[in-house]
């Protein structure tokens, strides 16, 4: 596999600037609304969206972590057990606007089932979803994210990896293509 | 590794210590699931499941009946009283009967031990052991330990003391094999007839002092004196027993130090503990029913996982 950067490490910080401010002119100072970060690459982008709007509207925003494992539509379908992730929303989700956090946009699969999953934590006000990497083209389900880092054209069997500054010393976004 | 060493659950003896931590780390996700406002998730809406209760029970079979709704699985429930049994069926038969109605899973409480590995010998299907004789009862020393481990942080090192009627319970061989395999130091406490002689063979300490057991340990689990098990007499009169093995408030202050406590129920109060210590702050006991619905959905979940791939 031969690998291409799609974004730097500056690019990935200007990326998640941007979409802070995208999301402070839809939500304002965030008192009605909520991240929630997808198991388990989500929550690093959510968590980076956090400190960045804190810092922006000078108020707490409420950020949990969500695993979908038990509402997946692959349950036996892989050679692997599908093994869970930590869930932590220790807020109510009652009547807030939720904003669903994943690093990349692939077949569309995992956020449908993260409607599912958030949907057992009570009656959200609205659910938007939002991605850093979008792959274009390639979703299986009719959905679509709201909040759109970069967007980008490949083919099934090319691979994104997102990697992350707390588990890999640097931020980087890279393109694996088959040779 | 995250995947079971084994496609049946038939006594903690088979599984590995890998295999009990990816159990008690599913059962964290599950003891989440199980208190949101809607606690079902729909994993195993594919799934059948069969409980086939031999021998009488309430929190074991109720405890697998929510733990396999709460999963959606559907579920068909046998009670011994009222089948075929009485009409002569072998056991296999009866198996392969409700196997060929497209059940994927057993779950089986049995009065003979080890029919569950005969099953799983016999029938082409996963199967649970839900208690089998005076042999093994995996799933209540998993939902125990988790308890433990859950109070105290780790198993590791923690000392824990089985009381009461070792010979005729099921729970304690799992619970020793349990605990052992995830690096406890066990002791068991009770009259020295309904302790048997392999015991010490099993490597645990063995004590018919309830009082020294107590000051030696962290834990203590109370078992039950299983009179419907025990054709002969193994000690004089229950008041004997409860005047030696009960523990009392009398008994914990003389050791002076918190000791965890836990039962599996169904509690003799007055018998082997006394409700001021069933119903105390250290006592753990409604935790572990709690905790054996979220360990009972994980043992299904993570078995459900290798039956008949789609």
């Amino acid at each position: 596999m031969k690998s291409t950067e799609i974004l730097n490490s500056l690019q990935v910080s200007l990326t998640i600037k941007r979409l802070c401010h995208q999301l402070i002119e839809n939500h304002h100072n965030f008192s009605k609304s909520v991240l929630i970060g997808l198991q388990p690459n989500g929550i690093f982008l959510a968590n980076r969206l956090k400190s960045n709007l804190e810092i922006s509207i000078q108020d707490e925003v409420q950020t949990g972590s969500l695993d979908i494992t038990f509402f997946r539509d692959d349950f036996r379908r892989k050679e692997k057990p599908l093994i869970p992730s930590v869930t932590n929303i220790d807020f109510s989700i009652e009547n807030k606007k939720v904003i669903l956090v994943d690093d990349v946009f692939f077949t569309g699969r995992t956020v449908r089932s993260a409607l599912d999953a958030i949907m057992t934590f009570g009656r959200p006000l609205s659910v938007e979803f939002l991605t850093l990497i979008e792959r274009r083209f390639v979703q299986n389900i009719p959905i679509k994210a709201d909040y759109i880092g970069k967007s980008i054209d490949t083919i099934k069997e090319e691979k994104v990896s997102v990697l992350w500054k707390e588990t890999n010393g640097k931020d980087q976004i890279l393109l694996y293509s088959p040779t | 590794m995250k995947e079971l060493s084994t496609s049946h659950l038939l006594g903690i003896k088979d599984l590995t210590k890998n295999d009990i931590q990816i159990i008690f780390s599913t059962a964290d996700s599950f003891k989440e699931v199980i208190n949101r406002p809607i606690k079902k998730v729909p994993t195993l809406r594919d799934v059948t499941i069969a409980n086939l209760f031999f021998e009488n029970s309430t929190r074991t079979k109720l405890s697998f009946e929510l733990a396999q709704k709460r999963l959606s699985a559907d579920i068909i429930n046998f009670s011994a009283s009222s089948s075929s049994l009485n009409k002569g069926e072998t056991l296999v038969d009866t198996a392969n009967n409700i196997l060929s109605m497209k059940v994927d899973m057993l779950i089986m409480r049995h009065p003979h031990s080890g029919a569950a590995s005969f099953l799983a010998n016999k029938t082409k299907t996963v199967i649970i052991n839900a208690g089998d004789g005076t042999h093994e009862h995996p799933t209540q020393a998993l939902l125990d330990t988790f308890s433990i481990r859950e109070k105290l942080g780790s198993i590791k090192e923690k000392k824990v003391v089985l009381i009461g009627d070792i010979k005729h319970s099921r729970v304690a061989l799992s619970n020793i094999f349990a605990l052992q395999k995830l690096g406890a130091e066990v002791m068991v406490c009770g009259p020295t007839t309904l302790i048997p002689k392999y015991m010490s063979e099993l490597g645990v300490k063995i004590s018919h002092n309830i009082e020294k057991a107590l000051k030696w340990c962290d834990v203590a689990n109370m078992l039950r004196i299983q009179l419907e098990r025990q054709q002969i007499q193994y000690f004089p009169s229950l008041r004997e027993y409860t005047h030696q093995f009960q523990l009392n408030k009398t008994l914990l202050d003389k050791v002076d130090k918190p000791i965890t406590i836990l039962h599996p129920g169904p509690i003799n109060r007055g018998v082997e503990i006394t409700s001021e210590i069933a119903d105390s702050e250290h006592s753990i006991i409604l935790n572990q029913v709690e905790n054996g619905v979220a360990v009972r959905m994980a043992i299904i979940y993570l078995l459900a996982g290798s039956i008949n791939r789609v």
